[in-house]
């Protein structure tokens, strides 16, 4: 039998958050957090979370023989990556030197050290821990009921920076401009955690259960206004 | 701009949360589901359970509270208490906790704090100083602030930072349950020490004291219990008092 939503599970972190989130907000829905690539390719939907460092994580979807499968539901269904699970679809992350999966072009880098002070000459500290406001840099389903710099809960130390800035869909300061979200297809990716940030990440977790990507543009088309 | 954040913080011990003074006579504050789902909706930024349970018969019961608070409040959820080994850090994590708070045992087996972040992330490992005055500079305690250990607060916060603690939750002894502010000059010396992230706490008995833990003591979060527990403030009023003060909060 197959599953609406699977969660990936390639041992890096506890994912009991985010599976109760998005039980949460599809009460109806079957949510299997596996690593079980059969059933991850059958699933309507995949999340792809992770926390931990980018060369564990890389190792243990290998060891678990996930790679493929996890690039073919990139390719394929609407897809969320979360913190880690973001990072490593892109071709390199300087965390361990890690070749990652290079679903999407660019590169993961930590914070600058002589960067991460405020205007004031303030420390500020890595990792970036907290709430901090999410910019949308593009119109997309996913942000459908969420105000612009609406705040998300932030808990990591590294940042993506895309190739191609027509991904970007949401940045956020720390305390330069960084891209926190990304976009592509059926692929939708944050940096920060939906599944602890309130009200807000449960709309966008329930955005992405009812997100059918081959529609997005003629439902652009059809309420202009909205989608400018 | 990041927030800084308010942390109500949750003693719990056979089931209820308590609140006690100096870390001793403590007094009943309710059900803990209850309360965090009331924080939840005046704004919490973050919730912290310490579990004081004495006796290991009612050790469990911390998990069941975990598991039911994670399924309604959906934001960051820290554990602490008794956290000996491993597989302590583990069953937390899979109960719902996002972190877990590390305390006595990082100081007889700092080798917990390493292989917790080892195998779990440094994001979810925080290690809790217990810290009192002494001379001209301050002294870990562990036990529940019983026992002296004569390391100091600020070097040894630096070690556990090196060793892969995400956070450090700093408690001044001498001002806990004082209601007297936080030990400012303590928080600002280990903030200044170390690049992660510092939630004072330990005397909070105004909402001035949140503010100066931040803009003196450089918190990056400031955690407080009994002024919420007694409905002496609200969780919103205090963010709304930090905001007025030119604090970045999340309201």
């Amino acid at each position: 039998m197959s599953v609406d939503i699977a969660v990936i599970d390639y041992g890096m972190g506890n994912l009991r958050s985010v599976s109760k989130a998005i039980e949460h907000v599809a009460p109806s829905a079957s949510v299997a957090v596996t690593s079980d690539p059969a059933v991850i390719a059958a699933a309507g939907r995949v999340v792809f979370p992770g926390q931990g460092a980018a060369p564990d994580c890389m190792r243990e979807i290998d060891a678990r023989g996930l790679r493929q499968v996890i690039i073919d539901a990139a390719r394929g269904k609407p897809f969320l990556g979360i913190c880690m699970g973001m990072q490593v679809l892109f071709e390199h992350s300087e965390e361990g030197d890690t070749a990652c999966l290079g679903i999407l072009p660019g590169t993961v880098q930590r914070f600058p050290h002589e960067a991460m002070h405020d205007d004031a000459g303030n420390k500020l500290k890595v990792p970036h821990m907290g709430w901090n406001n999410v910019h949308q840099a593009m119109p997309h389903p996913l942000w459908t009921g969420i105000e612009e710099g609406a705040r998300f809960y932030f808990v990591h130390s590294y940042f993506v920076q895309p190739t191609a800035p027509d991904v970007i869909a949401g940045f956020s300061h720390y305390p330069f401009p960084f891209t926190c979200a990304v976009a592509s297809e059926n692929i939708f990716a944050v940096q920060f955690h939906p599944e602890k940030s309130q009200n807000d990440g449960l709309t966008l977790l329930g955005n992405f259960v009812t997100w059918n990507p081959g529609e997005r543009d003629t439902a652009c088309d059809m309420s202009g206004a909205a989608c400018a | 701009m990041l927030a800084k954040r308010i942390i109500p913080c949750l003693d719990v011990t056979n089931g209820r949360v308590v609140k006690g003074v100096n870390f001793v006579e403590l007094k009943d504050a309710g059900d803990p589901v209850e309360i965090a789902r009331r924080y939840n909706e005046a704004g919490a930024d973050e919730l912290t359970f310490l579990d004081i349970t004495a006796s290991s018969d009612n050790r469990d019961l911390i998990l069941h509270i975990i598991e039911a608070v994670a399924s309604e409040v959906f934001i960051p959820l820290t554990v602490g208490g008794g956290v000996r080994a491993v597989g302590d850090v583990q069953r937390l994590l899979n109960a719902g906790a996002d972190k877990v708070s590390i305390n006595t045992s990082a100081v007889t087996n700092p080798q917990l704090v390493k292989d917790a972040a080892d195998r779990y992330g440094s994001q979810c490992i925080v290690v809790a100083i217990d810290a009192k005055r002494a001379g001209d500079h301050w002294e870990i305690f562990t036990h529940g602030g019983r026992t002296a250990t004569g390391l100091d607060a600020v070097e040894w916060a630096k070690k556990m930072e090196s060793l892969g603690a995400g956070e450090l939750l700093l408690t001044s002894m001498d001002r806990d349950g004082t209601k007297s502010g936080f030990d400012l000059e303590l928080t600002r010396a280990i903030s200044e020490a170390v690049d992660i992230p510092i939630i004072a706490s330990g005397g909070v008995g105004t909402l001035q004291h949140l503010v100066d833990g931040v803009k003196e003591g450089r918190a990056d979060a400031v955690l407080a219990a009994s002024i919420f527990h007694f409905g002496e403030y609200g969780v919103d009023e205090a963010k709304r008092y930090m905001k007025q003060h030119g604090i970045e909060v999340r309201l």
